[in-house]
């Protein structure tokens, strides 16, 4: 038989506090204690509130990672504090760890959020099946495997927030949807049985778009499940030109700037990207482009390097391009 | 240890709006006595935009370019942040399926190459902390730069997604608690800045289609690092620095506060540990004034 040695080790806790009843300010609270390599962030919560302070808050609930209650953040790192383990937190941040709400300006109450954006922005993509429903089906509705793999396990989403709050973009713009909505939307326009028309153009035009997500990852490092949300909002981009609904903007046009030039250099013609992609607009960036020119910067479109072998370059955007703009 | 030889892939950025970057990869390489063979026939990488517009063709160029590193029996190395990120993660896609494998080889028979996976591909960085060895740096150090608070700017394409990133070399990498650049500015003698913003996003991609946001991210970068008492900036991903270094005005306006700071290249900081002549390393090509050297 086998046995597991149980460590245990003494962990300093910088906890956030703030009741927006009483509280003007938020404040740290520090609890030191000791850990054992057993527990994991949500014992500890539990231990703060049994054995230091009743009036901690905190929301719980399954205790088994699949109520995506418990979302918070330690150390800056977006967790869900029932599946994260303590040892691992050790083994990342050290001994001394800071336990903060998944959004500080949204909270209510020590790590109780006010969570409304969230469920605001998941709704607008009606995130569920949209489809006519045979009352009286004479065949089983069989979606295959290979159709049920499209949804690439945007189903496992269970709404924590942690993508969402993790997001740089939500954090400072109230009209970016967020990862976790856009991940949304991809699984039911994923879905076989889906019969929405217009939901890819509504994501599109709801809030700032589609188009706003600054590629940081984030929220791939963030997803308890391993959802990957940013690779859904590359997928929605992808649907959108390949559908057609791709209309012509700034963000489109950067995006297909990138085969206009490949397909002329081989490399990127950066000064001819932007004035593709911004049309008259690029007028806004003269002044900074200018320090740029003075400085040895800006390579004019006659004297970019073009890669050897274009010829095959050029072949191959021929061949195996998938998208039309 | 014989002597290190890569296929260097220097995307697009190194050639035309950081050419100080582009000098100081061949000062540094110089001095470390490390082979590199250009990759002169590589295309750009998509730059997670084409991605957006077109996966399939961008999987087939990122894969052509790995090709070519594979013809050379050598491990690619990235000086861009996002060139490693896209052509990693080709590699990784390519490398777990088959089917698109294959889809893709049928496209590169047409033009005669083959993409086998053989070659490993990593960023500078890493090459330098895996493969040449910050101990080894720093015995090479000839001026200390210990008089210098400085700022490391990982670059979101170099530390996330983990799981990607840390197949790509062999020194572990957590993204909320990166220490590779940190343990280079130590290895060249500096003094590390923690702040918040080290891992975070400098705003680089969404710089035409969201200004402010954009522009705010990058005032908050540097506002942490000043505020940390950093001296300057460094960054291993010349598009953070393009935005660090050439965004000030638009930054301090977003964020209402007048932020600037000197950006440097990775391999600018090492040049200079290493002794090499400021000119070598480009100083001069710089829009925020390099003020120091």
């Amino acid at each position: 038989m086998s046995t597991t040695t149980i460590n245990t080790q003494k962990v300093n806790f910088n906890v956030f506090r703030f009741n927006a009843d009483e509280d003007y300010l938020p404040y740290y609270e520090d609890y030191s204690m000791d850990v054992t390599s057993e527990e994991v962030v949500l014992d500890i919560l539990n231990r703060i509130k049994w054995d230091h302070d009743g009036s901690f808050s905190y929301r719980r609930s399954c205790r088994h990672g699949i109520c995506g209650t418990c979302a918070i953040k330690v150390n800056g790192k977006v967790t869900l504090a029932c599946k994260e383990s303590m040892t691992d937190m050790i083994e990342v941040f050290g001994n001394d760890l800071v336990i903060e709400p998944l959004s500080k300006k949204r909270a209510i109450k020590d790590l109780i959020i006010d969570k409304a954006d969230f469920w605001e922005k998941h709704e607008q993509v009606t995130p569920y099946l949209d489809t006519e429903i045979d009352e009286n089906p004479t065949a089983e509705n069989i979606v295959t495997p290979a159709q049920a793999d499209t949804l690439d396990e945007a189903d496992l989403c269970i709404q924590c927030g942690a993508c969402h709050y993790a997001c740089p973009v939500v954090e400072i713009s109230d009209a970016f949807m967020g990862p976790a909505a856009f991940a949304a939307a991809y699984r039911f326009e994923a879905d076989v049985r889906d019969d929405n028309e217009s939901r890819l153009t509504d994501v599109n035009q709801m809030g700032s778009g589609v188009w706003d997500c600054v590629k940081c990852f984030e929220c791939a490092d963030a997803c308890p499940k391993e959802i990957n949300p940013i690779e859904k909002i590359g997928k929605l981009h992808n649907m959108l030109f390949q559908s057609g609904k791709a209309e012509s903007n700034i963000a489109t046009r950067h995006a297909v700037g990138f085969e206009k030039s490949i397909r002329k250099n081989g490399v990127l013609d950066e000064g001819s990207l932007v004035l593709y992609s911004e049309l008259a607009g690029v007028v806004k960036h003269v002044p900074v482009a200018l320090k740029m020119f003075s400085k040895g910067k800006i390579v004019p479109p006659w004297g970019i390097i073009k890669s050897d072998n274009l010829d095959e370059i050029q072949k191959l955007v021929k061949s195996s391009s998938t998208a039309k703009f | 240890m014989g002597k290190l030889k890569y296929a260097l892939f220097t995307g697009c950025t190194a050639k035309q709006s950081t050419p100080e970057q582009m000098m100081s990869t061949m000062a540094v390489a110089e001095k470390l006595d490390i082979e590199l063979v250009e990759l002169t026939e590589a295309s750009c990488c998509g730059a997670s935009h084409l991605q957006d517009y077109d996966d399939f063709l961008s999987l087939v160029l990122n894969a052509r370019n790995i090709a070519y590193a594979e013809k050379h029996e050598l491990t690619m190395v990235t000086i861009c942040n996002t060139c490693q990120l896209n052509t990693a993660m080709t590699k990784h896609r390519l490398d777990n399926s088959a089917d698109l494998k294959k889809r893709v080889n049928e496209k590169l028979g047409e033009i005669g190459l083959e993409y086998k996976g053989t070659s490993k591909i990593t960023h500078f960085l890493y090459a330098i902390i895996d493969d040449f060895g910050l101990d080894k740096l720093k015995e090479m150090v000839v001026t200390p730069l210990s008089q210098f608070n400085i700022a490391p700017f990982y670059g979101c394409h170099n530390i996330r997604p983990s799981e990607l990133q840390n197949e790509t070399h062999d020194t572990p990498e957590n993204s909320y608690n990166p220490t590779s650049l940190d343990d280079l500015i130590i290895a060249c003698g500096g003094m590390t800045v923690d702040y918040e913003q080290k891992n975070k996003c400098c705003g680089f991609h969404a710089e035409l289609q969201a200004p402010k946001v954009s522009a705010i991210l990058t005032g908050n970068a540097i506002a942490g690092a000043m505020d940390g008492n950093a001296d300057w900036i460094v960054t291993p991903c010349p598009l953070c620095h393009l935005k660090l270094d050439t965004q000030t005005g638009h930054a301090s306006e977003a964020i209402g506060r007048e932020v600037s700071l000197p950006v440097l290249h990775m391999q600018q900081m090492i040049g200079l540990a290493l002794g090499c002549p400021p000119e070598t390393l480009g100083m001069k090509h710089h829009v925020t004034k390099v003020d120091f050297v």
